[in-house]
């Protein structure tokens, strides 16, 4: 029976979803060794101690919570060695990070910290004895891989979104530590913060996706997506590169192979024409939808549902039909 | 100042791709290989930096069959100086593996920046940059999108989700090249001819133990095939009500 480690992110004094799903994948990897312990890990400014809790509904029986006025914000070094040096005391046979973007770099820090190595970006995973089998999407998605984990203690990222975190809740005990490193030692400080409408539904957290492609032909033709983003309520905008390239749209809607990758539940693909970087971002979507005028665009060939035809007037009838069937 | 390059040698993804008969990795008929795609952006990204200086070095260092050389040149004729081969039969799918290779190689070499990709385009892991940052203790940010060095002191920016970072450190230090920071140049004949007479320094990768293996390699099942419900506006009902009904996605 072995004891397993989650990094619990979180922005601005909220955890974000893929600090339940590490939660809870380590509760599923605890149940499967035996039924040992979860222990999630939670840096923050003062305050944050208020969301423990929540944690203890996805399965954390432990939280350690590190406040710290220097730890508002994400600072790289701090949570690796505080990380590393729980991970090591600990004895954890597995600990889970997500693979969003500040998972993706503090993972790998801690597995050097560690010297052990790491599975990234993990879609689904599974114990065999004492190793981690894990499912990662390799060559722009168009491969995939079972690799074997077998390091002590097995690091693991995970995709955000690919494994929905499931509840099992128990009420969870606070364990105060102190970060390992002090934070003003850093050497990476960070100067500015640049909002980039973060007020907006995060394309990883989003459970709908309309995105627009080259088709729209021009940035004011956005507005069109915008509004049937907003008739689904629960929608972000994403774009291509040649949107993003053209400015059009900031690069940090960029779906694909070198932008976001994302597994929403839909996802509306206007006037893309499906170029494989693009479907590296997006094909692990539940249902896609396509809009398209050219019926041999590859879109197609991976859209569950398509429209062949003029955006211009398919796509506000889609916003009017969905306004209608959401009931507003 | 004196940079080092990162640059892994990957297969082009837009061919398509079979499986070969061991299960476990890509049949290699056909392919065709280049520099991972950031790791292009990273080169630009450090020859504009010298040539702003007016001084310093491109080193660029690859880890791989010889085969690899090939890449070295590549960059070489985008304008890199010098070249290091770390030899290695196969290029490990484990990142920490091919850390501690690079690390050892990178520890005495006082480079003032050691640049990597986000991540590569062929094993997409996207850990190498900051596990050889954590080795070698140095100052890392990952995923920038744009960089200014001046008087030993970097400057840059990193994309978060919704969120981007205005953050500066101190030299020596590894950073991670993302997407919008500079589109690779491409080669110009001088530089291809002055590409042949450049040096690549061959040594072994001293390669530690893999604990990250790959089992199984497969194509992704699948999606089924979708259909086209109609043509234009008047589609839109019955996309919908298949929305509601059949994908209960709405
Ligand atoms: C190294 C590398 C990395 C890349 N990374 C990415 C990435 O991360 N993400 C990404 O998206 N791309 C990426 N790309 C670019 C990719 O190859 C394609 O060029 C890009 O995705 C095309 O964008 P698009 O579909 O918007 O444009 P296009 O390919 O030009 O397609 C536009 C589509 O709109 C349709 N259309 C036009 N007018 C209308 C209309 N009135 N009504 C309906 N349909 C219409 C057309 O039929 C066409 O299919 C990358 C490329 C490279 C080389
Ligand atoms: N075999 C290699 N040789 C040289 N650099 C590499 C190698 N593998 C990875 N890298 C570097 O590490 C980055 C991230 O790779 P990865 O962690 O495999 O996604 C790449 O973009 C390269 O800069």
């Amino acid at each position: 029976m072995a004891n397993t480690f989650a990094y619990a992110e979180s922005r601005a004094g909220s955890l974000r979803t893929v600090a339940f799903e590490a939660v809870s994948a380590a509760r599923r990897a605890a149940d499967a060794s035996g039924g040992g312990e979860v222990h999630a890990m939670l840096l923050g400014a003062p305050g944050i101690a208020a969301r423990a809790e929540e944690l203890g509904r996805y399965g954390a029986d432990v939280v350690i919570v590190v406040e710290h006025a220097g730890l508002e914000r994400y600072n790289p070094e701090v949570a690796a060695a505080t990380a590393a040096e729980r991970i090591r005391s600990g004895g954890y046979r597995a600990a889970f990070f997500a693979a969003s973007a500040e998972g993706r770099d503090l993972a790998p820090r801690v597995a050097a910290a560690l010297d052990t190595s790491l599975a990234s970006d993990v879609t689904s995973f599974e114990l065999d004895g004492d190793a981690v089998l894990a499912q990662h999407s390799v060559f722009a998605g168009k491969a995939q891989v079972r690799v074997r984990l077998t390091g002590s203690p097995a690091l693991v990222s995970l995709r955000p979104g690919a494994m929905a975190p499931v509840e099992a809740a128990r009420s969870a005990r606070v364990e105060t530590a102190a970060p390992a490193i002090d934070p003003a030692s850093a050497r990476v400080v960070v100067t500015a913060m640049l909002d980039r409408g973060s007020a907006k539904l995060d394309l990883g957290e989003a459970p709908v996706i309309v995105s627009g492609g080259r088709g729209l032909r021009a940035a004011e033709n956005f507005k069109l997506i915008e509004d049937l983003a907003d008739a689904f309520g629960n929608a972000a905008v994403g774009a291509t590169r040649a949107v993003t390239d053209d400015g059009w749209r900031p690069a940090t809607d960029q779906i694909g192979q070198t932008g976001r990758v994302v597994s929403p539940t839909l996802y509306v693909a206007v006037g893309i024409s499906g170029a494989v970087q693009h479907l590296a971002g997006m094909r692990s979507a539940g249902t896609i939808v396509a809009i398209n005028k050219d019926k041999d665009a590859p879109i197609f060939k991976i859209a569950d549902y398509g429209i062949v035809g003029d955006l211009f007037e398919i796509v506000p009838r889609l916003t009017e039909e969905v306004r209608k069937a959401k009931g507003g | 100042m004196k940079i080092a390059v990162c640059i892994k040698r990957v297969p082009d993804t837009d061919l398509r791709f079979s499986i070969a008969r061991d299960g476990q990795s890509l049949d290699q008929t056909g392919l065709k290989y280049d520099i991972s795609d950031f790791d292009g952006y990273a080169v630009e990204v450090a020859l504009r930096l010298v040539e702003q200086q007016k001084a310093g070095e491109v080193v660029v260092v690859s880890l791989g069959p010889d085969a690899v050389q090939e890449t070295l040149r590549k960059a070489f004729s985008m304008g890199a100086e010098r070249g290091i081969h770390l030899r290695a039969d196969t290029v490990p799918f484990d990142g920490m593996v091919i850390a501690r290779a690079l690390a050892a190689e990178l520890r005495e070499g006082g480079y003032d920046l050691i640049l990597f990709g986000r991540m590569s385009t062929d094993s997409a892991n996207g850990t190498v940059g900051p596990m050889v940052a954590g080795l070698l203790n140095l100052p890392c940010v990952s995923g920038i999108s744009h960089l200014d060095i001046a008087d030993g002191r970097g400057t840059a920016r990193r994309e978060l989700e919704g969120v981007a970072e205005e953050v500066t450190f101190p030299l020596p230090a590894v950073l991670t090249i993302d997407e919008g920071i500079a589109r690779a140049r491409l080669p110009s004949l001088k530089g291809i001819m002055a590409a042949k007479k450049k040096a690549i320094d061959t040594k072994p990768a001293q390669l530690g133990e893999a604990k990250l293996t790959v089992e199984k390699m497969e194509l992704p099942a699948e999606r089924a095939a979708g259909r086209i419900i109609g043509e234009g506006a008047d589609a839109v009902p019955e996309l919908v009500r298949l929305l509601q009904t059949e994908a209960k996605v709405l």
